[in-house]
């Protein structure tokens, strides 16, 4: 491997690491805010205790968080040492706003898990809330920033300098709306399915008690409505994305799409594998019309095929399948998730889901962050060869530095060691503070105040 | 004051509060280990108290460090990122091992020995690795060909060690004095001789050290010794501040039944030494960010970008004061969270 691929999958590996536990910092305080919000409402203490077991999960997670989050903050200057030049010039903003959100998450967070015990209920959703505001504004802002690396403006160029710098242009840039929507309700998404899954896998255990039944169905309910919710979001909004890509970055949205000739009432192209021999995409299903009914609301919207651009610009082409992934799996959560609440009405007078339907649902946690991994992966490498689309390329913008390999190495067995580490830090404390214990130390106190 | 002067200025900012943060962060990663070891004080746990909520918010200085530098001197970037990739990953592979395990060992009482050895022996190799960039910076360990970092050249050099040394004396130095007065405020009298015991016992030597690298730096940045030479002054009151402040941790306080000294006093004056010498060695290092390759008006963003910089400052600052009060009260002055046990 070169030394530029070497860099790459150095990057790639540390964000695509970074991800799982950045979404769930956005996802999770989500939920915790809600559940304390319905406890305040229906004064169910089981509510309180989820806020409660799962901040102790968010605080675990949040010790990998902020490293992995360090990492790819001080990699993206060792390694991209080019692309942080014009970053500085351009769109430094919402990197050093995003350290105020940083700040609030911290402070917050610490205060809401060491002082807990402390705090009046109202200090004590707010400092929940405000967490939760920390961590979807930190989402929001990197966003700005990588929208920014897919649809520049805000600055000219003239002899190779940057001049004419538009700072506020920049921070919203024409994808910015929509990809900053994107990522926020799919981390929302997220954080309640991963919820959604761990409950229905703990509810297909045989041996408990009716109690801690009905406390799994109430988080699993809970998590399939938002969670259900903000896929359909997820999904009309990505829509819209799809719709920016075909304006302003159509490379990318024929890559996704495996599409080379230049139509109108261009077909949606689901599954297949790009045959580069013969430039077409072989083996898929197609939609007639669609693509373009897609793109721009028109069944006769001409859409620009690969053939039209230069084939050093273009980008991989298993960029189509991550999309086809990321995408099936939206639409399938969203399937579950109603088809589970209408099983749950038909069913109301019995017990939980039936075992076939947990089974199902016990994998949605995972499928969800799949999907964040994989749309990443496809606005990175469906960039490619561009750093800075049609601006800065990726060989220009690494660094000269040699013997990335060895960092390569190290790095990823931080990471495989840090995995295994959380897991088992997760399992070993849930094991020694099982839901009985929780019920009992609240019997012990069973004043505590609502608002 | 101008552009350049006033960015650098505040980044000067942000490196003094992480310098100090860390010191105390750090420091106390390895006071905790020194004597968790040793069961029979509270310093291991009164160390472990203040760290556990306030590890995080320290970490986020470092980050602003490196945002800012690249916001307000986008093109110094190429020459860090290639002088300082070793150090760099370095420190953040110890950062993220030290942070999982904090949090790791606050959720799983087992393995409590391991953890504490991690966070103490990361708590005293990350400051060193930390403190290595300054003689980077002063010049001479940097190819000129390939910019790359000359990495036997630099640990085999006495300055560097010289750096190492009084980087690790200020660091215990430091966090020593403030856990001091951390015990103090949790009224355990013990736990505060044993660290006050630390400060008196290194405060001389870290002076020691300063000098001793005032002197081998000759060696490798005649020009940054020069410079520093300019600064007497500076120095001076820096001094003055560390004399007041060492004599103050042998006063009596005036409630008579407390153990000699006024680490209060002690430690903000302290701060003030740094602080005062550090102003030095940042003014005396103009206008040079890299010697020689970059200086601090040619590293400068444009002033467009810088604008919007100081303005987002000034407002984040707004936001996060009251927040840092309020983290201030809830961990460092209630006494709920100091006395328990
Ligand atoms: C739970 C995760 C998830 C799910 C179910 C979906 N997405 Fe997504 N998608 C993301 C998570 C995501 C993401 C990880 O958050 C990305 C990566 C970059 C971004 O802005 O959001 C993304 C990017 C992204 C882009 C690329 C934007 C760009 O490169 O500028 C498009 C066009 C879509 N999505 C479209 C969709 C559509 C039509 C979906 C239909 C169901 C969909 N996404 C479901
Ligand atoms: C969509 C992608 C991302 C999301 C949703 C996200 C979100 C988050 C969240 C929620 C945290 C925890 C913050 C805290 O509790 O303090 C975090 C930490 C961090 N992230 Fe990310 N992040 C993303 C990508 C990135 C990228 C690309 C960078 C690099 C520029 C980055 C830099 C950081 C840094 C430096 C931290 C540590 C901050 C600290 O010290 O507290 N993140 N991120
Ligand atoms: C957090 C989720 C993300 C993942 C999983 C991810 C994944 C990747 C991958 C796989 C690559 C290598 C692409 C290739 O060479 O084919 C890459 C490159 C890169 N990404 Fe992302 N990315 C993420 C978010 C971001 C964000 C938010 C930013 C912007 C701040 C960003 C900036 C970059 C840069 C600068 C490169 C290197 C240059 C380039 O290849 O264009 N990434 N990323």
């Amino acid at each position: 491997m070169d030394e530029l691929t070497i860099a790459r999958s150095l990057f790639g590996s540390s964000l695509a690491f970074h991800i799982i536990f950045a979404t769930l910092g956005v996802g999770l305080p989500f939920m915790i805010l809600i559940s304390e919000i319905i406890y305040q409402v229906t004064g169910d203490r089981d509510y309180t205790l989820m806020a409660k077991r799962w901040t102790k999960a968010q605080a675990i997670l949040l010790g990998v968080a902020i490293p992995s989050g360090t990492i790819v903050g001080v990699q993206l200057s060792l390694l991209w040492p080019r692309f942080m030049e014009v970053v500085g010039e351009v769109i430094a903003l919402p990197f050093q706003i995003e350290l105020f959100a940083f700040f609030i998450e911290a402070l917050f967070m610490s205060i809401y898990v060491y002082a807990a015990d402390r705090l009046s209920p109202v200090s004590r959703i707010a400092s929940v809330f405000l967490v939760a505001l920390g961590g979807g504004a930190s989402a929001v802002l990197i966003t700005s920033a990588n929208a920014w690396m897919n649809t520049p403006t805000g600055f000219e160029t003239s002899d190779g300098q940057i001049t004419n710098v538009q700072p506020m242009q920049a921070f919203f840039n024409p994808s910015f709306p929509s990809a900053a929507l994107h990522v926020l309700v799919s981390a929302w998404m997220t954080g309640a399915f991963v919820i959604a899954g761990l409950a229905a896998w703990r509810l297909l255990r045989r041996k408990q008690g009716y109690r801690e039944v009905r406390y799994h169905q109430k988080a699993l309910m809970m998590s399939l409505a938002v969670g259900g919710i903000m896929s359909l979001a997820t999904a009309w909004n990505g829509h819209a994305a799809g719709q920016v890509l075909y304006e302003y970055q159509p490379e990318k949205l024929a890559a996704a799409e495996g599409h080379f000739e230049t139509q109108a009432y261009a077909p949606l192209a689901l599954g297949g594998v790009v045959d580069l021999e013969k430039g077409e995409l072989v083996g898929a299903i197609k939609i007639p019309w669609m693509l373009s009914f897609l793109a721009d609301n028109r069944f006769d919207a001409v859409v620009k095929g690969l053939n039209d651009f230069p084939r050093e610009n273009w980008p991989p082409f298993y960029v189509h399948t991550l999309f086809n992934l990321m995408v099936g799996i939206g639409t399938l959560l969203m399937i579950l998730s109603l088809v589970s609440w209408i099983i749950k009405w038909r069913r109301r007078h019995r017990e939980a889901l039936p075992r076939w339907l947990l089974w199902i649902l016990s994998s949605t946690g995972i499928l969800s962050m799949l999907a964040i991994e994989f749309g990443w992966i496809f606005t990175c490498s469906g960039r490619q060869p561009w750093t800075v689309y049609h601006y800065q390329r990726t060989a220009e913008s690494v660094t000269r530095a040699t013997g990335l390999g060895l960092w390569f190495v190290l790095f990823i067995s931080l990471y495989i060691l840090l995995f295994i580490g959380t897991i088992l830090v997760m399992r070993s404390y849930f094991k020694r503070h099982p839901l009985q214990d929780e019920w009992k130390q609240i019997q012990a106190h069973p004043t505590e105040r609502r608002w | 004051m101008n552009d350049p002067l006033l960015a650098i200025s505040l980044v000067w900012l942000f490196v003094f509060i992480y310098a100090i943060l860390g010191s105390v962060d750090f420091g106390a990663g390895f006071w905790s280990m020194f004597y968790t070891r040793k069961r029979d004080t509270q310093a291991g746990s009164i160390a472990n108290r203040f760290l556990s909520p306030t590890w995080e918010v320290t970490n986020v200085f470092l980050v602003l460090l490196v945002v800012s530098l690249v916001g307000f001197f986008p093109a110094a970037i190429y020459t860090f990122g290639m002088a300082l990739l070793i150090p760099g990953s370095l420190v953040l592979i110890l950062l993220t091992i030290r942070s999982a395990f904090m949090v790791f060992h606050y959720s799983v009482q087992r393995f409590r020995d391991t953890l504490d050895l991690v966070s103490g022996v990361t708590g005293v190799l990350i400051p060193a690795l930390l403190v290595s960039i300054l003689p980077i910076l002063a010049g001479g360990f940097i190819d000129p060909d390939t910019h790359m970092l000359q990495v036997g050249k630099l640990f085999t050099s006495p300055v560097t060690y010289a750096y190492l040394a009084f980087g690790l004396a200020s660091e215990l130095f430091l966090s020593a004095t403030f856990l001091a007065d951390y015990s103090r405020e949790a009224d355990d009298e013990s736990t505060y001789q044993v660290f006050r015991k630390h400060a008196v016992r290194l405060g001389p030597f870290t002076l020691l050290t300063a000098v001793l690298t005032t002197l081998l730096m000759g060696q490798e940045a005649v020009w940054l010794r020069e410079h520093l030479l300019d600064q007497r002054l500076w120095f001076i009151l820096s001094s003055l501040c560390f004399f007041i402040g060492y004599l103050s941790l042998f006063w009596r306080p005036r409630d008579g039944n407390k153990a000699r000294g006024i680490p209060r006093l002690a430690f903000t004056l302290f701060i003030a030494q740094y602080a005062l010498a550090s102003f030095a060695y940042g003014r005396a290092h103009l206008p040079y960010l890299v010697y020689p390759y970059l200086t601090v008006e040619g590293s400068i963003t444009n002033p467009e970008m810088l604008r919007y910089l100081l303005i987002s400052f000034m407002i984040g600052m707004a936001i996060l004061v009251p927040g840092f009060y309020y983290f201030w009260r809830l961990f460092l002055k209630d006494k709920r969270y100091l006395h328990q046990q």
